[in-house]
Order: C-alpha cells, then structure tokens, then sequence
C-alpha cells in the first residue's frame, strides 16, 4: 500500500469502504486470466498495442535515439492503457458511472473513448484555462458522449479538476468508479495504475533488445503525475546498468523542489510552502501542470534509482519544433520535456517515452514559437 | 440536553465570533485551519477556506486565534479542524501539542480515517458507507464522541436531513458507547431537531459560515435558533 513512506489513503472516511472494495476488486481481477484476456483483446484491437519503436536518426544526429511511440496508440497518449485496464474493472465491480479529471484532456478522452465503447456514463473535470488552451481534446470528449464539467475555481488547472473529480466520488460513491488518470491518489490507485502501463515498458524492453541487442544507457521520459514514466521505468527497474532519468517541467518540479506533503489522498512529494499548502504549479504543457507526483516516484527519488531533472517551456517548445522537423512526429508538449533533455545525454543508446502526440498543442505551441 | 457544535473558519474576527455563537447556544466551537485543497469540503467552506489563506491564516496564526477564542470562551470546547497536510508540514505531535497548548480539545483531521496514525489522538469520523468493522474501530480510536457524517458527499447545506442519518445512528448505537454528534448538511432549526432527535449532538458549519458573515448578531441569533429547536 506504501512506497517508503509515501502514498497511503489520506481521504475522507466517506471513501475507505470503496477503496477497499477497489483493492479487493484489483486483486481478484489479476488473478483472473479472464481478466487478462479481455485486457490483452482491448489493448490489440482496440487501442492498437504494441506500438512501435522508432529510431530517430535525424532528431539526434550521432546517438541512436529510439522513440517508444504512445503517440501512436488510439486516441493519441499513453492514457488509453490505464483507461481500458480501469473500465474493464469498473465493469466487473458493477459501476456504470465513470468519473474522471483531466488536464491536458488526453485522460478524459481516453476515459470518454472507452466508456463510449462499452456504454458507461462519463463525467470530466477539467479547469477552465486547460479548457482554453485544450479546446480540441474537449470538443473530442463532447463528441464521443462524455459530460465535460468545468472547474473555475484556484488554480482551474489539474489540480483543482482532480479534487472536484474526487469530491464527486465521494457524493456518488456506490454508483461511481474514479477513473483517475495518473499514478497518483489514494492506495491502491498508483500500483493499479503502474501495473496497467507496465506495458510500456515490457514492450519497449523487448523491442529494444531486438533492434540492438542489448539494453540502452538510458531511459528517458516525462514525469506529471508520473504515469507513462511509471509503466517505461518498470520495465527496467531492475537493469542496475540502465540510468533512468525522469524530466519535469520546470515550474512543476513535484520532485526536484517539491517537499513532503499530502495531495489528493497521497503523501508525496508535493509542491507546497512550508505550512503544507499546495502551491501553484507553472507549465506551458497542461499535462505537467500539477504540484504533486505520484509517491512511487518520491521513493525512487529517495533510494536514488531514478534521477528526476528538469527542462524548461523553452526547451521543451525547441525539442517539440525540432522533433516534427527532423523526424515527421508532432509529439505532446509533455514528451518534448523529456526529449529536450534526452538529446543533451553524453550517452549513445537511449530510449524515450513518446508518450503522446501534439495535435492538442498546437495552437499552444504555435502561438510561443512564432 | 442536546450538544450544539459550530464550525466557524479561523480568522482574525473568529474569537468574537465564537463568543457570540456560545452566548446564542454553542456547546463547542470547531475551529478550521484552512487547506488549499479541502477534498471533504463543499463550495461555502472551501471559499471560506480560500479567504482565510488569502488573508494569510497559516497554522501559526491559527494556533494563535485558537488561543484568542480560548481566553474569550475559557469554558467552551474548541476543536480544530484541518487536513493532514498541515500537520504533515508542522510535525504531527508537535501539532498535538500546540493546540493542546492554545486551549484546543482535541481535533479532527478530515482526511486522516481511522486506522492510521492513531497515536494521534482525535475525533473520528464515520459515514453511511463505513462498514460496522470500521464504525467499532472509529468508536473504539475517537475521542470523546464520534463524528456522523449523515450523507455520502461533502459539507454543504440541503434541502432535506439526510435519510441515511436514522440506520447510521443505529448502527452505531450499536457497536460504539461515545456521544454521537451528527454533521454534515444541517443547516435549518428543522434540520438541528429532526438530527437531534437521532443523535446526541449536531454539528453546523457551511450554514453558520454564511451567517457570520453578518457579523456577531446574525451568527448569535442563528446560533439560537438552532439552540431552540434542539
């Protein structure tokens, strides 16, 4: 239930009983091949796994850059993964509400994909400036039949969008599975989520070897509330020669300037000042524009197995301009972070989780590059 | 005689305040330190909340209203309430502590069940969806009296007293023997007698919040409107 000291359930009582439902639930669902089958079925022909590795030659001219390519995966992000591992187990605990909070919009779209696939009420809430400068991704929520609910007060940005999420599951509880979106929340939300984008990383493992035939120096990806880099990193946790570095955006470095504090049912590491009242976080990339991280990556932080930097807005735009130059892929402004860090390692072979593609950025983007 | 409990948000006008809600009939005053990100809370505490950091109300400031409110109401019961991140950033005993010394009664850590921490003495809350399991254990860890959250949802007013408050009460009767106060969407004199008729107590506070900001009188003779239908 814990990582170190992190995670825990610091939620209202209201939600205890549902969590434990939820644990039991989980634990039941992955002993279950039936569970794993329908997984497996949904994620091939469905969402479209195994995404490919693609070597960018010409982005990092001298290094072989190898690009795991979420960006590729139906609807756009790594989201998809979490999302359908989570509906499929809502279903078999007999919700037929799915709540959930976005802030770059990919996790809502993933959750309003899926819900509409298997005919479940959707709710998303999202911040007002996400809102604006994500207009595509709610246009495709309202689309494919979900509620999107906007959130107009504090920060009107993830932060506030996941604790109107949560309040509404406390409201609705026996009806309501929270489809939370990143490996962050109460136990048993960030192991749940982890195990369902593990794929990432045991695809990718397997991929790389059978390209190079060996393992890379380094993995590289992005790190919000940590949940693609959760799923890249476990596929080589345990590879002591693999370096493993995550990349925050600079003004949301949970992380690298973050403290300990408790955030959305977790204790992590959390933007906070020192009375433990969250701060703002500032990213031109919606999708790391949250001050808290999910407390398996406080622990790794702390045990010193995964090293967490960060990359600036500027960096990130010049990685996210030179990447759909040089290689034909539009990726996220999240995935730039880690790109714009990756191409600076004095390391030859390197993996990166392209955790999403940037259709939703381009008006954001566009208007700072110009 | 019924217990009345108040809920009023720790700021600088909160001492005379507290006064005027015991003078209308407040058996015991919860103090709330504000959280950025209050997850039990409706939209009347979490604006509350939010003007009160505003205003710059961090926990040594509120430790200091505390022990204003107590030299005001030497008699009363005051009873902070806040979330776990406050007492993570302070030091969990040592919040114990200061708020013991401030004239606090214990307190209430919205987001901190039983079950966890609990060599930190507190009152604990249980809710319509806590199975007897967890009510016994609440009853067992909690101090002084248990907390009934009458609805599955968060602070706020409504229409009409929860149904679920009448199988929760007895539940509890059942397997707990402290006072049970009951909160959480009570807001009308209606509201306070019906709960009371179930509950040993009733605790008010989006409801109270908003008649305080009429000032003294307006919270008094709220408070007393409640007194008198309890």
């Amino acid at each position: 239930m814990n990582f170190g000291d992190y995670g825990g359930r610091y939620v209202p009582e209201t939600l205890i009983p549902a969590l434990d439902e939820l644990t039991a639930g989980w634990e039941a669902a992955c002993e279950d091949d039936s569970f794993h089958a329908e997984l497996h079925h949904l994620l091939t022909t469905y969402a479209g796994r195994p995404t490919p590795l693609t070597l960018a030659e010409r982005f990092a001219p001298g290094k072989r850059i190898y690009l795991k390519r979420e960006d590729l995966l139906h609807t756009g992000a790594h989201k998809l993964n979490n999302a359908i591992g989570q509906v499929v187990l809502a279903r078999r605990l007999g919700k037929r509400r799915i709540v959930a909070e976005t802030g770059a919009g990919q996790h809502g779209v993933a959750s309003a994909t899926v819900c509409a696939r298997f005919g479940l009420e959707c709710v998303v809430y999202m911040g007002e400036e996400d809102m604006r400068r994500q207009q595509p991704n709610v246009e495709r929520m309202g689309l494919l039949g979900a509620e999107v609910r906007s959130v107009d007060f504090g920060t009107k940005t993830l932060k506030e969008a996941t604790s109107e999420a949560i309040r509404d599951w406390i409201t609705n509880v026996e009806t309501t599975h929270y489809l939370i979106g990143s490996c962050v929340g109460p136990a048993p939300y960030p192991e749940i989520v982890r195990e369902l984008q593990r794929v990432i990383g045991n695809e990718a493992r397997e991929q790389i070897l059978a390209a190079e035939g060996r393992l890379p120096e380094v993995v590289v990806a992005c790190v919000g509330g940590g949940s693609n880099a959760i799923g890249l990193f476990y596929g080589f946790l345990e590879d002591a020669d693999v370096t493993i570095v995550g990349v925050e955006a600079a003004g949301a470095a949970s992380l690298g300037t973050g403290r300990a504090a408790v955030l959305h049912g977790a204790r992590s590491s959390v933007l906070a000042d020192e009375d433990g009242q969250i701060a703002d976080a500032h990213s031109i990339s919606a999708g790391l524009d949250y001050p808290g991280v999910g407390p398996e990556h406080a622990y790794l932080r702390d045990i010193g197995r995964v090293e967490y930097v960060g990359a600036t807005d500027d960096e990130a735009l010049a990685a996210f301009r030179d990447l759909a130059r040089t290689e034909g892929i539009i990726p996220a402004l999240e995935p730039s972070h880690a790109l714009a860090r990756a191409r600076e390692l004095d390391e030859e072979l390197i993996l990166v989780g392209l955790s999403g593609r940037g259709d939703k950025d381009l008006a954001e983007a566009l208007a700072h590059l110009r | 005689m019924k217990t009345l409990v108040i809920y009023l948000m720790a700021e600088p006008e909160t001492p005379e305040l507290a006064r005027a809600a015991v003078e209308g009939g407040a058996d015991v005053v919860e103090l709330g330190f504000p959280f950025s990100d209050p997850l039990a809370d409706g939209p009347v505490i979490r604006r509350a909340a939010e003007r009160a950091l505003a205003r710059g109300m961090r926990t040594k400031q509120c430790l200091e209203v505390l022990a204003r409110t107590h030299e005001l109401v030497p008699d009363t019961p005051l009873v902070p309430m806040t979330y776990a991140s406050i007492l993570e950033a302070y030091g969990w005993d040592r919040f114990a502590e200061d708020v013991a010394a401030a004239g606090g009664s214990s307190m209430i850590v919205a987001d901190l069940p039983a079950g966890d921490r609990d060599g930190l003495r507190r009152i604990q809350l249980v809710a319509p969806t806590s199975t007897d399991e967890r009510i016994a254990l609440a009853g067992r860890q909690t101090d002084g009296w248990l907390y009934l959250v009458t609805l599955t949802g968060t602070t706020g007013a409504r229409g009409d007293l929860s149904p679920a408050l009448a199988g929760l009460v007895e539940r509890a009767r059942r397997l707990v023997d402290v006072p049970l106060y009951a909160g959480f969407g009570i807001s009308t004199p209606e509201h306070a007698r019906a709960a009371a008729e179930l509950a040993d107590g009733i605790v008010v506070g989006s409801r109270a919040l908003e008649a305080a900001e009429g000032g003294t009188d307006a919270l008094r003779d709220y408070v007393a409107s409640l007194r008198a239908a309890l």
